[in-house]
């Protein structure tokens, strides 16, 4: 086994091995495995998609639309959502659930940088959108959470229905199955 | 953001709690300074939700401005609209129709029971049982359905507006009602099961969190937080609005001062608003729900106060008027501002596993602490 594999041609397998490059950021510098590790591409896409960890992050109403979507009557857990963490050290997505204040951002900005890669971001709510109702007339509100971090799906309302952030979440796992980066995310 | 790490001259130990923790209920920052596990100081820092709404009020109208108050006490929307347009009422001196009055005494009720509902099932999630959280909302979506199909959302209602009520209530509105009071009443013996005669509950909430009448009285605690320490505080009996002085319910009082008491005191009040709504649902007055008002409101010049009671104790609403179409000054007194400011008294000398229970009994909702 060992001399065949000598001196033949590197299968692509021999690449994922201990010894090859490592997993799965170098993937598709491999030559000649174009599409065998395509294919893997998609497989990892679509694990990652079906399992991804929201954080338990909700500073205000939104959090209570939130919470009726981890419920019974909507239950996100249908679509992998169920393992809300406390910790962002454990989480996938970010949900801004409600308005964040200029002495909150710093505190957003830290738990983002906190989660590990890949990593995404819904803005949950017109607050979290562009302010919202506390767009005009106020001295303390951001207007839009992606001043602070960068957000991959926008979802409208005052708060939203739970409806909406379903939707929202499913096309988040859509369009990461589609293998998109982060900037094709936000390009729509 | 203000951190503070390490420890004391004394050799104590500073901890930080939140601003993102999921037993703060939102964004709440604790700075606890504990000897060993007993806590001697719980210092909590406001701000991580403030979003300027009294400044804010100060350049709308006295239309516009009820909607950003739905946005402070979010699981009280109604009974936040309700203590600001009573108090525009009281302004401009106008009798609002009886319709609209019993209107908005059973939403008010609804809400309640909505707002204490979703606390049980938070609470209980504190102390590591998460199936109430499950049961606890299966009966909320029921409310919430009621709320939109008369108000058209499910949350943030903005219901009641100056001179009565924003529409009139759905053709289902009172057959829905009924259903749901039958399914509440199948079902609120599943809560005393699962929760209230757990003794494993039973003996972290017993003796835990203690808050002296005394103590309670001075640094103004409300709602069912001064009502679990004996304090008789129900703007309900003591300022009656609206038709609460004709509908017959009881003040839930207990005497336990502890975060059991507090805890019954919540689940004996849904128990009374359920009473209150089986009063008015069949004597809804025939006629108007909203009374004639100016398309541009113009409160005289002089200083206003109305209060109510919320799910959390008493809501205030002080408007200054200079005479124009906009409020010059606008204060808001909520209740969990100073039910907060009692749990350093609670704290101190127990251990940190008990604070999270206590915090719970509290049912803090955080943007209407920093407003």
């Amino acid at each position: 086994m060992s001399s065949n594999s000598n001196n033949s041609a590197p299968s692509p397998n021999t690449h994922l091995g201990a010894g090859g490059a490592s997993f799965p950021g170098q993937l598709h510098e491999t030559p000649g495995g174009g599409i065998v590790l395509s294919k893997l591409d998609d497989v990892i896409n679509w694990a990652r998609s079906n399992s991804l960890w929201p954080l338990t992050f909700a500073t205000s109403c939104c959090g209570i639309e939130m919470m009726a979507v981890a419920a019974a009557k909507y239950d996100f857990s249908r679509f992998g959502f169920e393992v809300a963490r406390a910790s962002p050290r454990q989480a996938d997505v970010i949900i801004i659930a409600g308005t964040i204040v200029n002495k909150m951002a710093p505190v957003l900005k830290r738990l983002y940088d906190q989660m590990a890669d890949p990593k995404y971001v819904i803005a949950m709510g017109a607050c979290a959108i562009s302010g919202g109702p506390f767009f005009y007339n106020t001295y303390s509100v951001v207007k839009g959470a992606d001043h602070v971090i960068p957000v991959d799906v926008y979802v409208a309302g005052c708060p939203p229905r739970p409806e909406a952030l379903l939707h929202a979440l499913i096309s988040l796992q859509e369009k990461i199955k589609m293998g998109m980066t982060r900037e094709q995310i936000k390009g729509g | 953001m203000v951190e503070e790490i390490g420890t004391t001259p004394e050799g104590d130990i500073i901890i930080n709690v939140g601003p993102q923790h999921p037993a703060t209920h939102g964004v709440l920052h604790l700075v606890i300074t504990i000897n060993g596990e007993t806590i001697k100081k719980v210092e909590p820092h406001l701000g991580y939700i403030h979003r300027s709404i009294e400044k804010m009020c100060e350049s709308l109208t006295y239309r516009q401005f009820i909607y950003v108050t739905s946005r402070m006490d979010y699981l009280s929307a109604h009974i936040n609209n309700h203590a600001c347009a009573l108090c525009v009422e009281k302004g401009l001196q106008i009798e609002i129709p009886s319709r609209a009055k019993v209107i908005r005494v059973i939403m008010d009720e609804l809400t309640r029971i909505a707002s204490h509902e979703l606390w049980w099932g938070a609470m209980a999630m504190d102390l590591g049982a998460f199936t109430p959280f499950f049961h606890a909302f299966r009966e909320r979506e029921t409310i919430n359905d009621i709320m939109e199909e008369t108000c058209g959302a499910r949350l943030t209602m903005n219901y009641m507006v100056p001179g009565g009520v924003m529409l009139d209530i759905h053709p289902n509105f009172q057959k829905r009602v009924k259903d749901f009071i039958t399914l509440y009443k199948s079902k609120i013996s599943e809560y005393d099961e699962l929760v209230t005669g757990n003794i494993i509950f039973q003996n972290r909430m017993k003796g835990v969190g203690y808050l002296s009448p005394e103590d309670a009285i001075s640094f103004g605690c409300t709602g069912p937080t001064a009502k679990g320490s004996g304090v008789s505080s129900d703007i309900r009996k003591l300022y009656p609005y609206e038709v609460y002085d004709q509908v017959q319910f009881d003040e839930v009082l207990e005497t336990g001062c502890d975060s059991f008491a507090r805890y019954m005191v919540r689940i004996r009040e849904m128990n009374q608003s359920i009473r209150i709504i089986e009063q008015l649902i069949d004597n809804i007055p025939e006629g108007d729900f909203q009374a004639k008002t100016k398309a541009v409101l113009k409160l005289p010049k002089g200083e206003f106060y109305q209060r109510v009671e919320t799910a959390r104790g008493e809501f205030g609403v002080y408007i200054v008027s200079e005479g124009g179409t906009t409020p010059y000054r606008i204060k808001f007194r909520s209740p969990g501002f100073s039910n907060l400011s009692a749990l350093d008294q609670m704290a101190r000398g127990s251990k940190l596993g008990d604070l999270v229970a206590m915090m719970g009994t509290l049912d803090l909702v955080i943007p209407d602490i920093d407003r």
